[in-house]
C-alpha cells in the first residue's frame, strides 16, 4: 500500500432537499481493492458519478495522482486514468470487440483508422492482464461475463489506473463472479486500484482489501476487510441490528397452478411446473434466460405458443383481467414501467386492477369508496409518500413496490386480510430495494404463503432464493429444471444449472 | 447544458405554462411585425381590438371559435390517450360532406322528413363519417403497429381529394356557375343565431356542452380512466387489465366523430354548403389549441377563443397597418412551439454544466 492515488475531500451533492453525498472524504490507495458498500440510495452511485464527471459536486475536491481533477468532465477523468464499468454495459452489440474498444479513442478528423496498431495494443493489454477475448467477435454474440470483460478491457485500453466497477456481479452467475474476482486480484497485483461497488456482503468480504460503508449519504466507516465481519458490516450499512425474516412452517396443499409443456417461441421450451398452495417455488437464473416470458404467461399477458396453463384445473386465457379475477396476485419485474402508471395518482393506481368491479358502477368510478380503499391500502402496507393524490411516480422504489404488492395481495377486499390470493407471481420483487424494504417484501410473501397462497418467486438473487424457497427450479436458455426441494440444491449446483451445465434434468 | 427532470412537478408551474408561452409568443412575433415595418404596439392593439374589442369583434371571434373548440376537443381526446390524430382536417371535411348528404337539397328537394328527425340524423352522419375515417388509422395502429401520425396526416389529402371529387361530381351545385361547391343545406336545418345580427350560432352551445361532457367523461368514468391510463403508460395499463387496443379504437372513433361534427356545425351554422376552402386549417389549429389547453377539455374552450381572437383580430388589423394576415398563422404556430417549450421547462430544469 503506497500513497493515495485518488483523494476525494469533502464531497457534497444535493438533489433538491435530498443530500445524496454529505461531506464524503475518501482515499484510494495504489494496488488495492476498495469496496464501496451501502444500501440502494446510500449515495454510492452518486459518489462515483461525481468522481467520473457525470455530476458536479456542490462542494469538495478530487485529486487524482496528485493533480486536481476538473469537475464535471468525463474526458478529464479518463485522461487522468479513471475508468468506469457501468452496471448496464455501454457496448454496441452489432460491432466487434475491437470496434467497441476503439470507439471514442480516435479523433473524428483522422482520415484513416489505426486498426492494426489498436489490435496489437488490445492483444498486448489482454495478455498482460490475463483477459482473453476474441477481437473480431461480435459483442452481441458474447455472454454477459464476456461482455463485462470487454468493458474492463475498454477501460484498460485507455490506460485506466483506477477502475470503478458498479455492481459488477449483479448480472453474473456465481462461476462468472469467481472469474471476475480472479481478474480483479490480477489487476491489483499489477498496481492498479479498483473501486468495487456492491451491496452484497459476502463478495465484498471476499474480494476487497478495504471497505468503505456509506449510509444515507454519509461515510459511516472505513475499515480493513480483515477486521470486518458480515454482521458488523450489515449493521453499519443499515444503522441498526437486522431483524431476520423467519420462514414459517409451510402447509403444502393441492396443486393450484400447473404448466404443461409450455413453450414460447424464442424464449421458453417445454416448461412444466406444478405450484401447490402454501409453498414458495423459486425460479433461479441469469437474467434473460426466459424469465420474462414465463412471468408474462403467468400474469396473463401472453398465451403460450405450445402447452397449456391451468389454474385450479381451469385452462386460462391470456387476459390479465381473467387472471386477476381468478385470484392471481402479480408483481411485475419493472415496477416503474409496468407496475404503476406514474402520471396517475396513487389512489387510481391502487384500484387499477379492479377499476370496473367493484370500484365502478354504471361506468362511473366510485370515487369515495376507491379513495377509502386506497387510504386503507396505504396504511396497511405502510406506503410512505405525499398521500393518495400524489402521482405514483413520486413514490420511492420501496414504497412503489409496497403499493403494487399491497394492491395485489388485497384484491378488492374491504379488509386487507380478508383475501387470500390463490397464486402470487412475483418477478424480481426486491430488485433495487434497500434492505428494509427487502425484508418487508419477504415477510409479506411468507405471510401470504402461510395463509395458503402458492408463491412463484422469479429472482436473480440467490441469497433471496435460498432464504425463502421451499422448492427451487433453475431456468437456462428457456428450459426449466424440475423444481426440487431447496435442501437438495447446493450453491455450486445452482450455479452450474444457471450456466446451463446440467443438460439432463435428472443429473445432479 | 442539459435537461434534468424536476423531482416534483409543481401544479402552479403547469398552470402558468400557457400564459408564459403566450407572452413569449407575442414577444417573438413582435420581431416579425417590426420586420414588416409596422409599429408593434399599434399592430397588437389592432389585433386585440379586432378580436375582442367590441360586441361585433366578440361575435366574430366566437363564430370562429366554434369549429376550433370541436377540433381542439378532437385532438385533446386523442392526445390524452397518446393517439396522435393529425387528421382532424380531413375528418372535418368528410363530416361536412356527410351533413350535406343527409340534409342537403338534391335535385331541388332534400329528404322530406321533419327537421326534428333530419337534424340529429345530419349530425350523426357527420360524426359517423369522421369516426369512420379515423377507424382506418386506428385499426392499422392497433393491428399492425402503423404509426398513426403518418396515416392520419396522409388521409387528410385523400379526404380532401375525395371531397373535391364529390364537389365536382355527384354533389356539385348546378346553380354555382361552375364553382366546385356542394348543393346547399335545407333551410330548416340551419342552426339558429345566438345573437341577432351576428353570425354566432347555437353550434357554440353544442361545442361548449361537449367540452363539459368530455371533461366529466375523463374525470369520472371508467372509460376516462382507461383512456388516461393508456395514454400515460400503455404497458402498465395492459398489465392492470385495461383493454388497451379497444380503448385506443374507441378514443379514435370519438376523436374522429368530434372533428366530423365540427364540419357539420360549420355547414349548418355558417356556410350552408361545402366548399374546398371552408376550413382555413381548423383541423391543424385544433392541435395547437389542445396543446395550449394542456389537453384539458375545459381549457380547450379558452384556448380556442384565444386562437380565434388572434385570427379574427389579424384580419381586421391587416386593414389598418401593412402587416399581412399571415402574422396570425405565425403567432399560432409560435404559440404551439412556445407551449411545448414551456411544458418542457415545467417538467425539466436546465442545468448549465
Amino acid at each position: 500500500m503506497t500513497s493515495p492515488v485518488l483523494r476525494m475531500t469533502g464531497i457534497t451533492k444535493r438533489f433538491g432537499a435530498l443530500v445524496a453525498n454529505d461531506a464524503i472524504t475518501l482515499d484510494v490507495n495504489g494496488g488495492e481493492v476498495l469496496a464501496l458498500l451501502g444500501e440502494n440510495g446510500a449515495g454510492k452511485s452518486t459518489l462515483v458519478s461525481i468522481l467520473f464527471g457525470h455530476y458536479v459536486a456542490d462542494a469538495g475536491t478530487i485529486e487524482a495522482f496528485g493533480q486536481p481533477l476538473p469537475p464535471g468532465d468525463p474526458a478529464a477523468a479518463l485522461a487522468a486514468g479513471i475508468g468506469m464499468v457501468h452496471q448496464h454495459f455501454t457496448l454496441a452489440e452489432n460491432l466487434s470487440v475491437l470496434d467497441n474498444i476503439m470507439l471514442g479513442t480516435e479523433s473524428l478528423w483522422r482520415p484513416i483508422s489505426a486498426r492494426r496498431a489498436a489490435r496489437a495494443r488490445l492483444q498486448d493489454t489482454a495478455q498482460r492482464f490475463g483477459l482473453a477475448v476474441a477481437p473480431d467477435a461480435r459483442v452481441g454474440d458474447l455472454s454477459v461475463g464476456e461482455r463485462q470483460r470487454v468493458e474492463i478491457l475498454k477501460a484498460l485500453f485507455r490506460d485506466a489506473r483506477v477502475l470503478i466497477l458498479d455492481e459488477p456481479t449483479a448480472v453474473l452467475t456465481p462461476q462468472e463472479s469467481e472469474s471476475l474476482f480472479a481478474t480483479l486480484k490480477h489487476l491489483v497485483a499489477q498496481g492498479l486500484s479498483v473501486i468495487f461497488i456492491s451491496h452484497k456482503l459476502d463478495e465484498v468480504l471476499r474480494v476487497s482489501d478495504r471497505i468503505a460503508v456509506l449510509r444515507g449519504g454519509r461515510m459511516v466507516a472505513t475499515l480493513p476487510a480483515r477486521d470486518a465481519g458480515k454482521n458488523k458490516l450489515a449493521e453499519l450499512m443499515v444503522g441498526r441490528p437486522l431483524a431476520r425474516t423467519l420462514a414459517k412452517p409451510h402447509l403444502r396443499g393441492d396443486v393450484v397452478c400447473e404448466l404443461r409443456g409450455v413453450g414460447v417461441t424464442g424464449a421458453l421450451h417445454d416448461v412444466s411446473l406444478a405450484l401447490r398452495a402454501g409453498e414458495i417455488v423459486a425460479v433461479a437464473g441469469v437474467s434473460g434466460n426466459g424469465q420474462a416470458a414465463l412471468a408474462d404467461v403467468l400474469c396473463g399477458l401472453r398465451a403460450p405458443d405450445a402447452g397449456s396453463v391451468a389454474l385450479e384445473g381451469i385452462t386460462m386465457r391470456a387476459e390479465p383481467r381473467a387472471w386477476i379475477g381468478a385470484g392471481v396476485a402479480r408483481v411485475p419485474e419493472d415496477r416503474h414501467a409496468v407496475g404503476v402508471i406514474g402520471d396517475l395518482p396513487v389512489w387510481e393506481n391502487a384500484i387499477a386492477e379492479h377499476y370496473r368491479k367493484p370500484f365502478a358502477s354504471a361506468g362511473l368510478v366510485r370515487r369515495a369508496s376507491s379513495r377509502a380503499y386506497a387510504r386503507r391500502l396505504v396504511e396497511r402496507y405502510d406506503v410512505r409518500g405525499a398521500g393518495i393524490d400524489a402521482p405514483a411516480r413520486s413514490l420511492s422504489g420501496g414504497n412503489m413496490q409496497k403499493l403494487i404488492l399491497g394492491r395485489a395481495l388485497t384484491g378488492a377486499a374491504a379488509r386487507a386480510d380478508d383475501y387470500v390470493p390463490v397464486l402470487i407471481v412475483a418477478n424480481q420483487p426486491t430488485w433495487g430495494l434497500d434492505i428494509g424494504a427487502v425484508g418487508y417484501v419477504h415477510q409479506q410473501l411468507l405471510d401470504a404463503c402461510a395463509r395458503g397462497s402458492a408463491v412463484l418467486l422469479i429472482s436473480e438473487d440467490l441469497d433471496e432464493i435460498l432464504q425463502l424457497a421451499d422448492r427451487i427450479a433453475v431456468i437456462h436458455a428457456g428450459r426449466l429444471t424440475p423444481a426440487r426441494p431447496a435442501r437438495e440444491w447446493t450453491l455450486p449446483a445452482i450455479g452450474l444449472a444457471m450456466a446451463g451445465a446440467i443438460e439432463s434434468p435428472h443429473a445432479a | 447544458m442539459r435537461l434534468e427532470a424536476r423531482a416534483e412537478l409543481s401544479r402552479s408551474m403547469l398552470v402558468a405554462a400557457p400564459f408564459v408561452a403566450i407572452a413569449a409568443t407575442l414577444a417573438i412575433a413582435a420581431a416579425f411585425v417590426a420586420w414588416a415595418g409596422a409599429p408593434v404596439g399599434r399592430t397588437y392593439a389592432l389585433i386585440f381590438d379586432g378580436g375582442f374589442g367590441s360586441r361585433f369583434a366578440w361575435s366574430e371571434t366566437l363564430t370562429r371559435a366554434t369549429p376550433l373548440i370541436l377540433t381542439g376537443l378532437a385532438a385533446a381526446v386523442a392526445f390524452r390517450a397518446r393517439l396522435y390524430n393529425i387528421g382532424a382536417e380531413g375528418q372535418l371535411y368528410v363530416g361536412a360532406l356527410a351533413a350535406i348528404a343527409v340534409g342537403g337539397l338534391h335535385g331541388g328537394t332534400g329528404f322530406e322528413l321533419p327537421a326534428a328527425v333530419l337534424h340529429p340524423a345530419m349530425l350523426v352522419a357527420a360524426m359517423a363519417a369522421g369516426a369512420l375515417l379515423m377507424l382506418v388509422p386506428a385499426l392499422l395502429k392497433t393491428r399492425l403497429g402503423v404509426d398513426e401520425v403518418v396515416t392520419t396526416l396522409l388521409l387528410n389529402f385523400i379526404a380532401l381529394l375525395f371531397v373535391s371529387m364529390m364537389l365536382d361530381g355527384p354533389m356539385k351545385d348546378p346553380m354555382a356557375m361552375g364553382w366546385p361547391q356542394s348543393v346547399a343545406l335545407q333551410d330548416t336545418l340551419e342552426l339558429a343565431k345566438l345573437i341577432e345580427r351576428t353570425r354566432v350560432h347555437t353550434g357554440l352551445l353544442y361545442a361548449i356542452a361537449l367540452a363539459v361532457l368530455l371533461w366529466g367523461l375523463f374525470r369520472y368514468t371508467t372509460f376516462g380512466f382507461e383512456a388516461r391510463a393508456v395514454g400515460a403508460n400503455a404497458r402498465a395499463a395492459a398489465f392492470a387489465g385495461v383493454p388497451v387496443q379497444r380503448t385506443v379504437v374507441v378514443v379514435a372513433l370519438l376523436s374522429g366523430a368530434l372533428a366530423g361534427l365540427a364540419g357539420a356545425i360549420e355547414v349548418a351554422g355558417r356556410t350552408g354548403y361545402v366548399t374546398l376552402d371552408m376550413s382555413p386549417g381548423y383541423g391543424y389549429s385544433g392541435i395547437v389549441i389542445a396543446m395550449l389547453a394542456g389537453l384539458n377539455p375545459l381549457g380547450v374552450v379558452a384556448a380556442a377563443i384565444f386562437v380565434a381572437g388572434i385570427l379574427v383580430g389579424a384580419d381586421s388589423m391587416s386593414r389598418g397597418v401593412a402587416v399581412p394576415t399571415y402574422i396570425a398563422d405565425v403567432i399560432v404556430s409560435v404559440a404551439l412551439l412556445s407551449m411545448l417549450v414551456a411544458t418542457a421547462f415545467a417538467r425539466y430544469r436546465l442545468r448549465w454544466n
